[in-house]
């Protein structure tokens, strides 16, 4: 437990007593017995497998679909602490989409001199395409996945504000599915608010910013997806069944009449909102990447005409792109006129002198990621890197500076996973779901816990062998 | 729906038939070379024929070796028709088409899989093969279940029938089509006790012994599985039961879409060459009319396609 100790456990104390959250959990967990605790976690994994909620690995042959882990053991916030992180979310978000707005506008922010010009002018994520365009509903980021982290009682960090196709929506909904079945006696016993409803509100979210040629009862949403080896295609499938959409490929799509239309058995049929789930460059050959074989060509200039609604709009990457992520606590205020309520990580850009020297000095200590990598792809963890790897990011840092950020090791909060010796503490992070339509931002209470299965590791990511838990926010 | 939804439920369905029939004829075969072990061979042969697989066992063995022709049938990664090939077709197809199936016929069908693959993850050996083919049975029975259990009865519906009648039709025709020689009145075969066995292995190869001889009695006549096989509508493998159903389908989406599409003309067509008499069919020449038969089920998949957008 020493070890251990200089992480916060939000189960457990450090006296070992289970804190206010958990305590009802915990007298329940107490009468347990564990032999069968550990048979109902092989059971999860069953029930997985049969509903095939399973993940492509890309690179690996040999596991084509995958199954993320799944921890029996709920990770629980109280109502307090949710009305906090809701409200900081909120406020963040709206500033984003303010950003976005003003940023492909009048770019009163560069005018202001809060955020350098450079930053954006020189930004793959920044789309000159976008400049003057109003998305339908005045919204850029319909779906938003932010990632947090807590170090103590009261410390919530945002690590990332994933405003473009965020994903892991389908394991918050389908961990919950498995909770229920597994553990209905807890529900009686625990007040957790459901999650279920989120494909509901995903559909009239998307529904209430139909663009201007939208001219029926009810808008036409259809999901698009890479296809079936793109390793969320588990996910378009599941948000496109649930909320009753059409799930499509380029392939079913084609331009007529100045509508993005797909073929159905009965002709080709207009679409009114279009939930992407691929990214900027792919989506329209004719502007972006030519190779592009998964997107339509033509669809930005039909977008840019009002014919359908791109969620998330085009360009989004600019307000998530880590070299930006420094400046977010300058454009929540920005735009809000408030300070943010939720903290952000402390970062050096390596772009600039000073903090690259300050980087390379201490890079055993901190973690150094990629501006524009994600999944924890071409990422350097210092306390848990070799000599050898740390000489080699390095060089790749001395080659590319403005390419990398960095931030101190932060002491991921933990809490216990189900192991073969009992409870044992992991690191964990979390990812709540934000949608938002014209007047409106909706947080469902709850979200994705990624947890780090390895013992001390505090890379949670699933491609990394990181597994998930069930997010349970609890009434008042 | 999608076009490319409808041709993905038409295809899973197809596929799923497609390893059911192989699966049934391996049954049928193996019945054979247990109980008259001279036959085996040609047994073996007309069922790795009939199973439209000749070449590409050729192109792999010498011999129609039992066990041979059986991990070739089910199992084979070489084989794009076997039992394993096909049920990871039907799955692929079915997480293609998700959003259009009840949970329960994705869950039947992604389990099916599952079991399948355990089973055929090893060669399989005379010993196992009851268990192997009795798995396969079970689980397509699930899928089929839960189909008529819990889906709606809508497009949906019609374009998964379309392709299990489809493939089932085709199936009995090329069963007919390999023992037509033995169905034939030929003088120096009629009475012998090889064909009884031919005769019965007709049947078994498509799970009608009992429903033939409850209908027919005891009696059993090449003229009589003829008629059963080809023209009887009781019959659910029979190649005039899968035609009508087709019309049936096609008729309910004219309703559903209030458009006729040629593919109805072609299926009307089709079904009017079952209200001839089977003597009709023996004089015009069986081999003839079953030849006939596929190509025109090949070719009404084809019109179907073309009629609902499957490929664009």
């Amino acid at each position: 437990m020493d070890k251990q100790s200089r992480f916060y456990d939000e189960m457990f104390d450090s006296a070992g007593q289970a804190r206010q959250p958990y305590s009802r959990y915990n007298d329940w967990f107490q009468t347990e017995d564990i032999r069968h605790l550990r048979r109902k976690s092989g059971e999860a994994e069953a029930f997985f497998r049969r509903i095939g909620i399973t993940f492509n690995v890309y690179g690996q042959q040999e596991a084509d679909e995958r199954l993320i882990p799944f921890d029996v053991v709920p990770r629980i916030i109280s109502a307090r602490e949710w009305t906090r992180l809701e409200e900081g979310i909120a406020q963040r978000v709206r500033a984003i989409n303010a950003f976005l707005h003003d940023i492909y506008h009048r770019q009163e922010i560069l005018r202001a001199g809060r955020v350098p010009v450079e930053l954006i002018a020189r930004n793959e994520a920044f789309l000159p395409q976008m400049i003057g365009v109003n998305p339908p509903g005045g919204v850029y980021t319909h779906i938003v996945g932010t990632d947090l982290v807590r170090t103590d009682e009261n410390e919530f960090f945002v690590l990332e504000d994933n405003a473009r196709t965020p994903s892991g929506v389908s394991y918050m909904l389908e961990n919950r599915e498995t909770m229920l079945q597994m553990f209905p006696e807890l529900f009686t016993r625990l007040k957790v608010r459901p999650v279920s409803s989120y494909p509901q509100n995903l559909r009239r979210s998307l529904s209430d910013c139909a663009p201007p040629a939208f001219n029926g009862d009810k808008p036409e949403v259809a999901v698009l997806t890479p296809g079936i080896h793109n390793s969320a295609y588990f996910e378009h499938a599941f948000l496109a069944d649930q909320m009753g959409a059409e799930l499509v490929e380029s392939h079913d799509l084609r331009i007529e009449n100045g509508r993005v239309c797909m073929r159905t058995t009965r002709g080709y049929k207009p679409i009114d909102v279009l939930y992407r789930r691929i990214d900027d460059d792919y989506l329209d050959p004719l502007n972006f990447n030519p190779n592009s074989l998964l997107g339509v060509p033509g669809i930005m200039d039909v977008y840019r005409a009002g014919g359908i609604t791109l969620a998330n709009a085009p360009g989004t990457g600019i307000a998530d792109d880590k070299a930006l992520y420094s400046y977010m606590p300058d454009i929540v205020e920005f735009y809000t006129g408030e300070k943010a309520i939720l903290k952000n990580v402390p970062t050096w850009r390596c772009s600039e002198p000073d903090s690259l020297k300050y980087v390379l000095d201490h890079l055993a200590e901190l973690v150094v990621k990629e501006v524009h990598g994600s999944g924890g792809y071409g990422m350097l963890v210092g306390p848990a890197a070799s000599k050898r790897e740390l000489a080699r990011f390095e060089k790749k840092l001395r080659a590319r500076p403005a390419n990398y950020i960095a931030q101190p090791t932060l002491a991921l909060s933990t809490v216990p996973i189900m192991t073969k010796r009992g409870l044992a503490p992991r690191h964990v992070d979390l990812r709540p779901f934000v949608l938002v339509s014209p007047n409106k931002v909706q947080i469902t209470p709850g979200g994705l816990t990624r947890v780090a299965l390895k013992e001390g590791s505090l890379v949670v990511n699933s491609s990394q062998g990181g597994g998930t838990k069930d997010t349970w926010v609890l009434g008042d | 729906m999608l076009g490319k939804t409808a041709g993905g439920l038409f295809w899973m369905f197809r596929y799923l038939e497609r390893a059911e029939n192989i699966a049934r004829l391996v049954e049928a075969g193996w019945r054979i070379a247990l109980t008259r072990s001279g036959d085996a061979e040609n047994e073996w042969k007309s069922v790795v024929t009939t199973a439209g697989m000749r070449a590409g066992y050729l192109a792999k063995h010498d011999d129609y070796e039992a066990v041979r022709v059986i991990n070739y049938l089910l199992r084979d990664p070489d084989n794009g028709s076997s039992v394993m090939s096909a049920v990871n077709a039907a799955r692929s197809n079915a997480r293609l088409v998700r959003t259009a199936l009840s949970s329960e016929v994705w869950e039947a069908v992604n389990e099916c899989w599952m079991a399948i693959k355990a089973v055929l993850a090893r060669p399989v050996t005379e010993r196992n093969l009851p268990e192997v083919l009795s798995v396969i049975r079970t689980r397509s029975a699930v899928v089929r279940g839960a189909l008529h259990g819990t889906m709606l009865r809508n497009e949906i519906y019609n374009f998964c029938r379309m392709g299990t009648f489809l493939e089932r039709s085709d199936n009995t025709a090329r069963i007919l089509d390999v023992k037509y020689y033995v169905l034939l009145p030929s003088a120096s075969y009629v009475g012998s006790s090889m064909d009884n066995a031919q005769w019965e292995n007709i049947l078994r190869s498509v799970s009608a012994e009992r429903s033939f001889s409850w209908l027919h009695g005891g009696e059993t006549t090449p003229q009589g599985i003829a008629q059963f096989l080809i023209l009887d509508r009781r019959v659910p493998r029979s190649m005039a039961f899968c035609c009508w159903k087709t019309r049936e389908q096609l008729a309910h989406l004219e309703g559903e879409y209030g458009t006729r599409q040629p593919s109805q003309d072609f299926a009307d067509t089709m079904c009017q060459r079952f209200d001839q008499p089977i003597t009709t069919i023996f004089d015009q020449g069986l081999h003839e009319f079953l030849k006939a038969s596929i190509r025109d089920i090949a070719a009404l998949a084809q019109q179907i396609e073309q009629d609902f957008r499957f490929y664009g």
